[in-house]
């Protein structure tokens, strides 16, 4: 218990937290929590050069170390900017601490400069928050809320400071036990459903796993067993955009990503299956596609942390709550107790390699030097020039991103950062500055699409500053790619504003911050173009020209189900009846 | 093309809560963003250390949307427990009326007589008007209100539904 300022409470939460780093922007109303960073050396603050990118970069530093990322940030636009990186890390269950300065007590609600409702506005986009109104709760709050922040589902918590909050002096506490008196998620796996479950998959004939971000959320162990329980069972896998690297993408179980853009095998493998096992994955409709055509003739066992995505969309069998290491930790003792081995999926593999032979993510392409780049090519000869340097890949949002998806093999978890349930273009370059401060010597690799790099490209400074070695990777194609491919395919190709018209030099651009501009016109310069890339030791961007009208497939349309994929480009219709452009 | 809706079924939630500022916003912004029904809300501090309160909420949905309401409020971190009382079986459901009549003449006179056939009691007279306080369930309420309106009913305010489990178990 000692008695200091608020702000230096903060800063002291940080550091018995075991915080390392911050990535921020200052303003006035959060003046004293940076006065009192700047006598705390041991915390690094990282300034950004646009809130969104330091509550990106915070997500970016969160899933590829597993601990939550902090943000600073001032009232007013400073919290208003902050919200996009909020509700993402709300919908990809990133844990975040958002600390954002307000207004003092005596002004809240006088329309104060630079005032807004900050605990109003991310009400519905946090997990959880607070607004502080006495220096003395700060401690407990500060503790709390990072307890919330990890604990069940992870999620992002904001906590409001006013700045007389920050000035005024109290008690710093640090409470003995955390444990909220409300919020208690489950994490051990009744053992009855576990017991079933092993039921269910034992006498299974056609099973398949359906895994999501919740087992990387669930940590590396997670990981580990999900692996030795597909090597226990036999079973196929999949997964969702999210839960790629849980399990190795070169193990001959894996079937590649399921869903919009995934494969011909696993989409068909969900439709066939009599018994779908979900870990930590919601049933996304970007994954079952048509609902009352998915997985017909499967019984679906459902293992999440959160009770509220069980039976959201789809109605399951047996419900699993916990967290998804331990039961598939549950589940692996369990198999393993009762002695059960592994079933003749003979007959199920057969039609699995039946429809691998369909072989949906080979593309057409001219093999010559002059040749114009595929974007899958770039993607595979970028995979292809990286393996053995563990890289970590993050993403924009777009075509690139289920190329990215679909061409690079991941064989660990935390190496691939995107944002899946929100969507968020713009998020991939700062996830890539927050992935190298957690990771300085690694290769951290941002594959972008030329649109959605510019939605946070002034972060070019943010690199520069720190001398961040982050390579930018653009598959550039000169339009908003994924727009375009639904405009041809709902809108009989009418291209409403899918151009990106006065697109930078990029190459000059990387010049004017000091880094280095690398243009790949051809496919003779591919190879060489991503080995100097990688060769060169500080920040690199990558102007990759691609053919511009590639699309992305397979594809499943709007409102189709899992066997009505598009597979070919020849395969578009042009337009839709208003029931499917309804959905997005 | 049309946009579909479900038809739904009625059911009364008990929810305790942290007696926190922004907690109601918090529930029924959970309502409005996902699309639920709130027929009736009320909220009170119960415990003796103002530490909790009781949120009444009248809904309706198909089954899967009540059980997702259910899962949804559960896990709001300041929530303590959710009941779905009508899932649970026998309950008392009150709400509370005040229903000011006006006029004078036949009409004062039948609304006094039927105030007294519901059990209304009355809380305030003019010479030209009454104000009548009613307790029951809400159809006993509707009802009265409806006849009201027959007898000069010029302004009315209703407290919600407020609803607990019969028998001595407690949440």
């Amino acid at each position: 218990m000692t008695e200091m300022s608020g702000a230096d409470m903060v800063v002291q939460a940080l550091v018995d937290l075991g915080v390392d780093t911050v990535f921020g922007y200052p303003g006035g109303a959060v003046l004293p929590i940076y006065d009192a960073l700047y006598k705390h050396p041991t915390i690094k603050h990282i300034l950004v050069r646009h809130e969104q990118a330091a509550t990106h970069a915070a997500e970016g530093y969160a899933r590829s170390t597993g601990k939550p990322g902090v943000v600073l940030v001032t009232s007013g636009p400073g919290a208003t900017n902050a919200v996009t990186g909020i509700t993402d890390a709300l919908m990809d269950s990133i844990p975040m601490i958002v600390l954002t300065g307000q207004v003092p007590t005596t002004l809240i609600g006088t329309d104060a400069f630079q005032e807004c409702d900050t605990v109003g506005i991310t009400r519905h986009c946090t997990k959880h928050n607070y607004l502080v109104m006495d220096p003395d709760r700060l401690g407990p709050i500060m503790h709390e809320a990072f307890h919330i922040a990890t604990h069940g589902r992870p999620g992002p918590v904001v906590i409001d400071i006013p700045k007389n909050v920050q000035v005024a002096t109290g008690t710093y506490t640090v409470p003995e036990i955390i444990q909220h008196n409300s919020y208690r998620p489950q994490i051990e796996p009744d053992a009855d459903a576990i017991a079933a479950a092993i039921d269910l998959i034992a006498a299974a004939e056609r099973p398949v796993f359906y895994t999501g971000g919740g087992v990387i959320n669930a940590g590396p162990d997670a990981s580990a067993a999900l692996r030795q329980l597909v090597s226990l069972t036999g079973a196929p896998i999949t997964s969702t955009l999210m839960g790629l690297g849980a399990f190795p993408a070169d193990d001959p179980k894996w079937l590649g990503m399921l869903g919009m853009h995934g494969t011909y095998e696993s989409n068909m493998a969900m439709n066939r299956a009599d018994l779908i096992i979900a870990v930590g994955a919601r049933f996304d409709d970007r994954v079952t596609g048509r609902l009352d055509a998915f997985a017909p003739e499967a019984k679906k066992i459902h293992i999440d942390i959160d009770r509220s995505s069980i039976n959201k969309i789809v109605p399951v069998d047996l419900a699993i709550v916990g967290d998804a290491g331990r039961a598939l930790d549950a589940l692996v003792a369990g198999w393993t107790d009762r002695g059960l081995s592994a079933r003749d999926y003979g007959e199920w593999w057969r039609r699995i390699d039946g429809w691998r032979a369909t072989r949906c993510l080979d593309f057409p392409e001219k093999k010559d030097a002059g040749a114009e780049i595929m974007p899958q090519r770039a993607v595979k000869a970028l995979f292809d020039a990286t393996r053995g340097r563990d890289p970590i890949i993050t993403t924009e949002v777009g075509q690139h991103q289920m190329w990215a998806a679909q061409h690079f093999g991941f064989a660990a978890p935390n190496r691939w950062l995107t944002s899946g349930g929100l969507g968020t273009m713009g998020y991939g370059f700062p996830a890539a500055v927050g992935a190298q401060i957690a990771h300085p010597n690694r290769l951290v690799i941002c594959i972008a699409g030329e649109a959605s790099l510019q939605m946070n490209i002034q972060e070019m400074g943010t690199v520069s500053q720190y001398r961040l070695p982050v390579k930018i990777f653009i598959l550039n194609n000169e339009w908003m790619g994924m727009v375009r491919q639904w405009q041809e395919l709902t809108y009989e190709s009418r291209y409403s504003n899918s151009y990106s018209d006065s697109l930078p030099d990029f190459v000059k651009l990387a010049d004017a911050y000091g880094w280095t501009g690398i243009r790949i016109d051809n496919l003779g310069q591919l190879e060489d173009g991503i080995k100097t890339m990688i060769e060169t030791p500080g920040p690199v961007i990558v102007d990759c020209r691609v053919a511009q009208l590639a699309n992305c497939f397979p594809m499943i349309p709007s409102g189709a189900a899992h066997t009505d994929m598009i597979l070919q480009p020849n395969d578009i219709v042009g337009t839709m009846d208003d029931e499917a452009k309804a959905l997005v | 093309m049309k946009i579909k809706t479900e038809a739904g079924e009625r059911h009364v939630l008990a929810v305790t809560v942290d007696n926190e500022a922004g907690i109601l916003a918090k529930i029924t912004g959970l309502f409005s963003a996902r699309g639920y029904n709130i027929e009736s809300l009320t909220v009170a501090d119960i415990s003796a250390d103002h530490a909790l309160s009781r949120i009444t909420i009248v809904t309706s949905g198909p089954p899967a949307v009540i059980d997702q309401i259910i899962a949804q409020l559960d896990r709001l971190v300041p929530v303590h427990s959710v009941t779905d009382l009508t899932d649970q079986g026998a309950h008392v459901e009150r709400e509370i009326a005040l229903v000011k009549v006006a006029g004078t003449g036949d009409k004062r006179i039948e609304a006094l007589r039927m105030a007294d056939v519901f059990r209304a009691k009355v809380v305030d007279t003019t010479l030209s008007s009454f104000i009548f306080e009613i307790t029951g369930t809400s159809d006993k309420v509707d009802r009265f209100i409806a006849l009201m309106r027959e007898c000069g009913l010029v302004e009315v305010g209703r407290t919600g539904v407020v609803a607990i489990g019969r028998g001595s178990e407690a949440l």
